[in-house]
């Protein structure tokens, strides 16, 4: 082989290897894109919701209550037949059979949504306002164009007078879409339609405060101490060995000592944000521990002996200079482990986060669920209205991710000193 | 640095504060994925309709949900455990054994299991022989017990299309996977099968339930809405699941007939249809009292409002209970009647 020929082969084999790389990052967004673009279809309809426009009359013969009842008044009276008798109206029906079809395409929390419109404006006996009620998840399905209409009636859910009622609420413009402040407002709900993420997201703020507040200061106070104090010897090469094959621990055996340990013997309540955050905090650990020394050993050794030089002790040199210039670094560790513990499902299936809870958790140590088991747990459901609802969460908890990231991201560059 | 320590003291102590005058007013339910829709649709019409707090409900599985119920009495302990099966005499045992010695078991109502494909795939009948001889790691063949050798349903039975044998099946943790070991692979197993076992000194039925693992039955999970998803898109594909299911997506699937039967509300109620199956829940009588609503909630979940032929738990694929039978579980769930454990 001649000198050219070879010179050849080895600028093919540069741009052989250029392709190589320019395919795999054109794949790999391929398959981000693929996923985005699939969660987003499907889950974007969840944050509208189908309402029906009916005319509610407030019949004082229905009504155990008068103009002006005070607020416990209202709370305790019984608008059921209130509603009944008004959303039985918003089609013409001939018999009981005919009244049933109709009333299933309202949400059963008609009766709630009316009783707060009274609670807003309690002067409305004996007036009829037209109000914007929620529709029944199949309803809601249907409207959003997620359910199959051209199938015969006994392989659907909704049945044909239904569809010809709602193609007569289509035409006379009763039918309309909302924001869905339910998805963000209420907890789980075996409802499609009155189904929220707002336990998950209190619950997950819970549990991540707590993981933050047990797994920052200690990762912190203990990569400083390994950093800069502990002699380097075999015991502390032990501890950092053992550090790094713990960040390397797959996460559910993180949840099976929480089991044992702080569900079996210390007894703490099953399925709470307290139990969780702890169990997070653990897995975070060695993986905050991690960055937090990287960024305390990228701080150059004259800054230390400038600080030694004119008299400052190693306590002072550390924690007047040294810390100081590796927090940057520090906290985009900190809110990158914390991103990776709120996305975490796997423990928090064995300590009992994956349940049903529809009270939106008032303190860490109330059941609660949160964002990834929302995910899992809907998944699972068998109603049509939960697809969307899965897909929204799955939205939901992505941002936060992204958000964090971008953080950690922005954190470190805005502040970040470089040393060069 | 010392505001630092602080925090973390301070918090440690909240910690432990809260956890020490930690008592539950919320009702704990663990239990099967069976149980799990009808439960969380009674515990959330019971909380938005009565003074007490929605009870949580996990869904654990039945055998695990036994395990936690029977693990001891006290706040730390589930007050109730959905199942889907009645409960063993080796977990009544062990609830014997930890204390929990009064149960009370109600029976929920009825669930058909229905072995279901596409609504693109042409009708089906089998009977449960033949469902046996498709999934069973080992079948008889001229009075010789071999590995299974069916690569097709028509391998089996000249009758059956001929199609590849391919069953999306529920892991072994789950109710609907015990049910249908005892109800399709105990019962369609042969006589000669049988005997072949108990000559070699094994027990017929636990090795008559074994699947074959040959890639013709396919473990699916837990998630019976993925498997929904898998038979929808996959013609020849069978799986079986709760009949729930099957009323949820009677758009993407059919139900195929065992032994001719359909599977259907009256068939499933009076055992007709041949895949059908209780459900239970227990409840530890020692919490009622101790733990708000538990006693309200049992009237609840056995009202007519939910339960009975028009109950909101048969629009959702519950299969009531025949009149005599619900007549028994409802005094049962008044006069909180317990069982014997031995």
């Amino acid at each position: 082989m001649t000198k050219e020929e070879r010179l050849k082969k080895r600028h093919k084999a540069e741009k052989r290897f250029r392709f190589y790389g320019v395919v795999s990052i054109l794949v790999a967004l391929l398959f981000v894109l693929i996923l985005v673009q699939n969660i987003f279809s499907k889950g974007s309809s969840a944050f509208k919701k189908t309402v029906i426009n009916v005319e509610i009359f407030f019949d004082q013969e229905l009504l155990e209550i008068k103009n002006g009842a005070s607020e416990n008044e209202i709370i305790e009276a019984d608008f059921y037949d209130v509603a009944i008798e008004s959303l039985i109206k918003a089609y013409p029906t001939k018999n009981l059979k005919e009244e049933n079809q109709l009333l299933k395409l309202f949400s059963g929390d008609a009766e709630f949504e009316i009783k707060q419109a009274f609670l807003d404006n309690n002067n409305l006996i004996g007036k009829k306002i037209n109000l914007n009620i929620t529709a029944s998840d199949d309803i809601d399905q249907l409207h959003k164009g997620n359910y199959p209409r051209d199938l015969p009636e006994d392989r659907r859910r909704i049945s044909d007078f239904q569809l010809v009622i709602y193609d007569f609420l289509v035409e006379n413009d009763k039918i309309g879409k909302n924001f869905n402040n339910y998805f963000f407002k209420n907890g789980d709900s075996r409802d499609p339609e009155l189904a929220g993420i707002g336990g998950a997201l209190v619950g997950s703020f819970y549990s991540i405060l707590i993981c933050l507040l047990l797994a920052f200061p200690v990762a912190v106070l203990a990569s400083i101490y390994l950093e800069e104090f502990a002699p380097k010897n075999k015991i502390t090469d032990f501890i950092e060995i053992n550090i790094n094959n713990l960040a390397a621990v797959p996460s559910i055996v993180y949840g099976l000592l929480a089991l044992q340990i702080l569900l079996a013997t210390i007894q703490l309540p099953r399925s709470t944000p307290l139990v969780a955050g702890i169990t997070l905090a653990l897995m975070t650990l060695p993986r905050i521990i991690i960055p937090c020394r990287a960024s305390l050993k990228a701080v150059p050794p004259s800054i230390r002996e400038g600080a030694l030089a004119v008299g400052a002790s190693k306590f002072q040199s550390v924690f007047h200079h040294v810390v100081p210039l590796a927090l940057p670094g520090t906290l985009s560790g900190t809110i990158i482990g914390l991103a990776q513990a709120l996305g975490e499902t796997a423990p928090l299936i064995l300590i009992g986060m994956v349940a049903f809870v529809v009270d939106i958790p008032s303190s860490p140590v109330d059941p609660s669920s949160s964002l990834p088991v929302q995910v899992y747990l809907w998944s699972e459901s068998a109603e049509r209205g939960f697809v969307e609802k899965t897909s929204a969460t799955i939205m939901m908890l992505l941002s936060f991710l992204i958000v964090m990231n971008f953080l950690a991201v922005y954190l470190r560059q805005k502040f970040e000193k470089r040393w060069n | 640095m010392n505001r630092l320590f602080k925090t973390l003291l301070g918090f440690l102590l909240v910690i432990t504060f809260t956890t020490t005058s930690y008592s539950r007013d919320q009702i704990k339910i663990v239990g099967s994925s069976t149980v799990y829709p009808y439960a969380t649709v009674v515990a959330e019409k019971f909380g938005k309709s009565g003074k007490f707090k929605t009870p949580v409900i996990e869904s654990t599985g039945t055998g695990g949900g036994m395990k936690l119920f029977c693990a001891g009495v006290g706040a730390n302990h589930p007050d109730i455990t959905n199942a889907s099966r009645a409960i063993k005499s080796k977990e009544k045992a062990l609830c014997e054994k930890n204390g929990v010695s009064e149960i009370i078991e109600i029976v929920v109502g009825n669930d058909g299991i229905s072995f279901a494909h596409s609504v693109n795939a042409p009708d089906a009948d089998f009977t449960k022989e033949q469902l046996w001889r498709a999934l069973a790691a080992k079948v008889d063949i001229d009075g010789k017990l071999v590995e299974n050798p069916y690569k097709k349903w028509s391998d089996i039975d000249s009758s059956l299309p001929s199609k590849k044998i391919e069953i999306l099946i529920a892991p072994p943790t789950s109710g609907t996977r015990d049910a249908w070991n005892s109800l399709v692979m105990g019962k369609g197993c042969t006589s000669t099968a049988k005997s072949i076992y108990e000559a070699d000194g094994k027990k017929a039925k636990k090795e008559c339930a074994k699947m074959r693992e040959d890639g013709y039955a396919v473990e699916a999970g837990e998630n019976d809405t993925l498997i929904v998803q898998k038979l929808a898109s996959n013609p020849d594909a069978f799986g079986f699941f709760g009949y729930s299911y099957l009323v949820a997506n009677k758009d993407k699937i059919k139900a195929s007939s065992v032994n001719g039967v359909q599977p259907s509300l009256e068939g499933i109620q009076d055992y007709s249809y041949p895949i059908a199956r209780p459900l239970f829940f227990y409840v530890k009588k020692a919490h009622i009292g101790v733990i708000p609503g538990i006693e309200e909630y049992l009237k609840e979940f056995t009202s007519k409002k939910s339960m009975g032929m028009r109950g909101y738990l048969a629009e959702i694929g519950l299969v009531p209970l025949a009149s005599d039978k619900y007549k028994v579980t409802r005094t049962a769930a008044l006069d909180l009647n317990i069982i014997k454990l031995n």
